[in-house]
């Protein structure tokens, strides 16, 4: 597993980026995320012994973070929007980021796609891409911040999911918004989020239409939180009042993982 | 307070008034038996040991989120990491953030109100500095009162109470780019924040190293933060 790696954005290298899910992913070997080759590591060298138990460490982290989770629900500002940037500011090519390599990138045919709607909403009618694309759209540049610390800044122009959800006719009093993705990927993320300004259902990245490796058909973009919240190949959302985690949070990773 | 400890040793039945001026001492600094007298009253060491073991987790986990995404062309070796992966680490560190603000809160707030960080900090005169570094360096410097830091050790313990702030702030603006954009911008942007927040870090170890060895060297200092003696 390539555990090194020099030289991340600025001037990143896409390839060497798609390499970097291995380093997302946890020790195939080991189910106990918490437990690397020197087990606590710091703690176990401070005791001069493993006094804490791995599982219930484990199970006491998990609390925090679900006490993170609200502290960070608290702190949201729906009003407060991320800072915008100038046209020239747009990092060229921009990097790709994923737990598979890029040429495993899902493919979804453009014809065949239709973005199935379900849960708390007035019509579950699914959306063909044309009528996606004649929905009103905004353009944001925007830096997107990965939970390995790089950031980038890129140029996602779409419709505002706000205005998507209006057209649904969501219950807006749900708790949570939930996406699923060709590839098996999902995430689900908060209300307030989801009816943030500057949530969008992204069509194009850099005025192109979406490439395959950034998304296509369609990603969510939300500046207020990291980038493994932002779903791309989306082929569902569903509003919901039951909380359905993801991908990377049923692993471990904090669950609003907000900005 | 000499006297106080004197009377004490006396055992006088007779001299309560003098005695009654003991009460008007704080009674943390009243020992129950004679003894050396107070160097470190408790709050400051509790709020000492639980920043040492929070400073030791945030850093080993800290070095593990740094290996994801590495600012400069090394990483650390695995073996001084703590959370095994990045979302371990990143609970870990998100965990002991909260301590280490509220404690370094607690200790910063009484080290103002109790006059302690203007009674032992400050002032710190670079002559002072510079003559006690040569003493420390030649082997002349002498450790026996305890009570007074020379004038390297107040830099040192000046200095990592800036270091722990700005990494706390720091921290605090990679953490919310977007909701505490402003703090974010006043480090120079994001990305720039990462940097101030290594280098906080780098000085906070740079300082744990030097001041672990010579908590070795002068053991009575050790058991003063302990015993608070
Ligand atoms: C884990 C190992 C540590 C040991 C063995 C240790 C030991 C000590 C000792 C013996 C003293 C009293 C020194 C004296 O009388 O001059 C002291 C004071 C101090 N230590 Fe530590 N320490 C440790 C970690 C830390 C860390 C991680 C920090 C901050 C990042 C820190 C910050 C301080 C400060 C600011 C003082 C002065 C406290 C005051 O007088 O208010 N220490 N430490």
């Amino acid at each position: 597993m390539p555990r090194v790696r020099r030289g991340p954005p600025p001037g990143v290298d896409p390839e060497l980026l798609a390499k970097d899910a291995a380093k997302l992913m946890p020790d195939p070997t080991r189910r106990l995320f918490l437990r690397g080759g020197a087990s606590l590591g710091a703690l176990a060298f401070l005791t001069g012994c493993d006094i804490v138990d791995g599982t219930s460490a484990e199970q006491a982290l998990i609390k925090i973070s679900h006490f993170n989770d609200r502290a960070q629900a608290w702190l949201f500002n729906p009003n407060k929007l991320a800072p915008t940037y100038p046209e020239s500011a747009v990092q060229r090519p921009f990097p790709f980021n994923a737990y598979y390599p890029e040429d495993e990138a899902p493919e979804v045919d453009r014809e065949d796609y239709k973005l199935e709607v379900g849960g708390m909403v007035d019509n579950t009618k699914s959306w063909t891409l044309d009528e996606l694309y004649a929905l009103p759209q905004e353009t944001q540049i925007t830096r997107l911040v990965c939970v390995e610390g790089w950031s980038a800044i890129g140029k996602w122009t779409g419709t505002p999911l706000r205005e998507f959800l209006r057209r649904i006719g969501a219950d807006t009093r749900a708790k949570y918004v939930w996406f699923r993705c060709a590839e098996g990927y999902s995430t689900s993320i908060d209300m307030p989020t989801a009816l943030h300004p500057q949530t969008q259902m992204t069509f194009k990245f850099d005025g192109e239409i979406l490439p395959r490796k950034y998304g296509f058909p369609m990603k969510v973009r939300m500046p207020t939180k990291l980038g493994f919240k932002n779903p791309k190949h989306v082929m569902e959302i569903a509003v919901t009042d039951k909380y359905l985690g993801g991908y990377w949070e049923d692993q471990g990773y904090n669950w609003f993982s907000g900005l | 307070m000499g006297i106080c400890y004197t009377l004490r040793d006396g055992k006088s039945q007779g001299r309560t008034e003098l005695m009654s001026i003991e009460v008007t001492h704080d009674p943390a600094l009243m020992p129950a038996e004679p003894a050396r007298p107070v160097i470190h009253p408790r709050w400051v060491r509790v709020t000492h040991w639980v920043n040492a073991l929070t400073m030791v987790v945030l850093i080993a986990s800290g070095w593990q989120i740094y290996n994801a995404s590495p600012l400069f062309a090394f990483v650390f070796p695995r073996w001084v990491t703590l959370g095994g992966w990045l979302a371990g680490a990143l609970l870990w560190h998100f965990a002991a953030m909260w301590l280490l603000a509220v404690n370094g809160l607690i200790y910063v707030v009484l080290g103002i109100v109790t006059g302690r960080f203007r009674r032992k900090l400050i002032p710190i005169r670079p002559g002072e500095v510079l003559a006690d570094a040569r003493a420390a360096f030649t082997g002349k410097l002498k450790y026996d009162d305890l009570s007074v830091y020379n004038a390297v050790q107040k830099l040192f313990y000046l200095g990592v109470i800036v270091a722990g702030i700005v990494v706390v702030l720091s921290g605090l603006a990679i953490w919310k780019p977007v909701q505490l954009h402003e703090l974010a911008a006043a480090f120079g942007g994001y990305d720039t924040a990462r940097y101030v927040h290594f280098f906080a870090m780098a000085a906070i170890v740079g300082f744990l190293v030097v001041h672990v060895i010579m908590s070795a060297i002068v053991p009575t200092s050790l058991r003063a933060m302990i015993t608070g003696r």
